[in-house]
């Protein structure tokens, strides 16, 4: 109880900052943000930008601004695009499904594979083997995911010219085209951290293989699989459920480019989009949602942490 | 800690440094190619030749030809230039900003060390793409704000990087002796604190400008980089997707450009941190 009351308080301090750092965002544009924002596509009169300027509460003080907009969020309130007028929690939600797929599948296969990955890759030793793991590994990790992502494509047209990859289908329309859509953009993103995490499985493996309580099963006669899965697997997954919660968010950014390979609509293309248009309010709360859900993943990480190892409870 | 099993042991003497010089051979020849893009490269990177369009490799233009007739392996020369110097201004001022940070943090302690963790744990809690594009967002597309919204997701890395070993360096026996024969607070972090970091930053240096060229890269390829015509391996990649079946070189030889760069960067990185700590090999 202590540990969850530690990391609570943790969660909400962090929280805090993150809205303060996002509310900022804003504040701090070089120049007249709000001249900046009507500049896009609109005539700039003062009329106009004096209007604009009190929808935003820009004319108020800092700490009053942060308050009320703060205050606002806390009632799911992040307010309105500038341009279409819709509330921007509605725009977030309309994206968020391909973005949030994209990533769980690549969580998936990159999670998935890389436990069995690893425990293979921590049975074979030898010079030769070590070589090309080391080279493979980093490979993995420098493949930059939207240049894979060009030459999947490429290959695949050039294979089978009749195979429509690009855009997203949603699952409840057609489950088998929304996978088949999102299989290869996943791999893509998930390559990566699937290097990272085999090699973090195998470096554990091999850390958990050396202890004593390994010897002590052998002597007890356990067998190898036994001691294998149960001993030292479960042991060296530890380290692996940390990193895997840092990865989400390099997987979240991560999407957001692929996405853009794969022309999926999702969370990528509406803050490219709000980029472009210097849709602020836009921008702001779509940083703020996938920070806010990144840092409850991390939460919940934690948690499970200590669940799994009662060390770090004290 | 790690025991390190002696076939482990053995195979890190036999091939490290093959593999080490390797590695520096390899980042030490392509940042020379960067650097000496403007005599190196074949043509005018910026010089269109209607008639030698979507080109694929010929003697003339090694890599091909662009959608606009520029020739490819000179706006990969020069946009590798652009790359390497755009990731190495941002990682070497978020070594010296949140380096700055983490020592300070480990030095005085108290107040000063939790403010300055809070303020780095803040930072560090936005996925780090999300962050730098909203930092853009706020600068204006380019190549000055993609430097310094890389130097910004990059600088709590380094302070949390730092600040635990110096936490322990400050804490030892010898920093405790100069300070008991009146060394100074500089003296102390310089001639007692850096040295015994240098390991541990020169890796982290490596491998950071490994995944900020892939940042820089990712940036510009959502055009939020290095602006057209100036030419950049993301803009180029991204240009050539448009052409992809009509030509992929472009794609290609910028995707590949990159990779390079990236690889032997971390390949380094990796390498440096197995000789200079065999305890940590294969971890990340």
């Amino acid at each position: 109880m202590r540990y969850l009351r530690a990391r609570l308080i943790d969660l909400v301090v962090v929280a805090i900052g993150v809205s303060i750092v996002t509310f900022l965002m804003i504040r701090l544009i070089p120049g007249d943000a709000v001249a900046i924002m009507l500049g896009a596509n609109t005539e700039i009169t003062p009329d106009r930008i004096a209007e604009l300027r009190s929808r935003l509460g820009l004319d108020q003080s800092i700490v009053a601004q942060y308050f009320s907009w703060a205050g606002g969020v806390l009632k799911g309130d992040l307010g309105v695009s500038i341009w279409t007028q819709r509330p921007v929690t509605e725009e977030i939600a309309s994206h968020v499904w391909p973005t949030l797929q994209l990533t769980l599948l690549s969580l998936v296969i990159g999670a998935g594979l890389a436990v069995p990955l690893g425990v293979l890759m921590a049975k074979l030793r030898g010079r030769g083997f070590e070589l090309v793991l080391q080279i493979g590994a980093v490979a993995g990790l420098t493949i930059p995911s939207f240049w894979l992502g060009i030459m999947m494509i490429l290959v695949v047209t050039a294979l089978l010219p009749q195979v429509q990859m690009l855009g997203y289908v949603p699952f409840f329309e057609h489950p088998l085209g929304n996978i088949l859509h999102l299989i290869l953009p996943a791999f893509a993103l998930a390559l990566p951290l699937l290097a990272n995490l085999a090699r973090l499985v195998r470096s554990a493996m091999l850390d958990a293989l050396q202890q004593d309580y390994i010897r002590a099963a052998r002597a007890r006669g356990a067998s190898e699989a036994s001691i294998l899965f149960k001993h030292a697997l479960r042991n060296a997954l530890i380290p692996f459920v940390t990193s895997v919660g840092i990865n989400i968010g390099y997987l979240l950014g991560g999407a957001i480019v692929v996405e853009q390979v794969f022309a999926i609509p999702g969370l990528g293309q509406l803050i490219l989009g709000a980029v472009a248009e210097r849709n602020y309010p836009l921008v702001q709360a779509e940083i703020l949602v996938v920070t806010f859900a990144f840092l409850l993943v991390n939460f919940v990480v934690d948690l499970l942490y200590a669940a799994i190892d009662p060390r770090v409870r004290q | 800690m790690t025991l390190v099993t002696s076939s482990a042991t053995a195979t890190t003497r036999g091939r490290t440094p093959l593999l080490l010089k390797l590695a520096a051979g390899a980042v030490i020849a392509l940042t020379l190619l960067a650097a000496f893009a403007p005599l190196l490269a074949p043509h005018d990177p910026l010089a269109q030749n209607v008639l030698a369009r979507l080109q694929g490799p010929t003697t003339a233009h090694w890599l091909g030809t662009d959608q606009f007739g520029r020739d490819i392996l000179s706006r990969v020369l020069y946009g590798m230039r652009a790359s390497l110097g755009i990731a190495a201004t941002s990682v070497f001022a978020a070594l010296v900003a949140g380096g700055s940070l983490g020592l300070a943090a480990a030095y005085y302690r108290g107040w000063t060390d939790r403010i300055v963790m809070r303020l780095m744990d803040v930072l560090f809690a936005f996925p780090l793409m999300l962050l730098a594009i909203g930092i853009i967002a706020m600068l204006g597309p380019g190549a000055r704000p993609t430097a310094i919204s890389i130097a910004i997701v990059y600088t709590p890395i380094f302070a949390r990087l730092l600040r635990g070993p110096a936490l322990v360096i400050v804490t030892s026996d010898y920093v405790m002796s100069a300070r008991s024969i009146g060394a100074s607070d500089a003296r102390i972090i310089f001639s007692h604190i850096l040295p015994n970091l240098a390991s541990v930053i020169l890796v982290q240096l490596s491998l950071l400008l490994s995944s900020a060229i892939l940042v820089e890269a990712s940036l510009s390829f959502l055009g939020l980089g290095t602006q057209p015509p100036t030419p950049s391996l993301g803009m180029m990649l991204s240009e050539g997707r448009n052409m992809l079946l009509l030509s992929p070189w472009a794609a290609i030889f910028s995707g590949a450009a990159i990779l390079a760069i990236a690889f032997a960067l971390n390949l380094l990185g990796d390498v440096l941190r197995d000789t200079l700590d065999p305890r940590l090999r294969g971890q990340r």
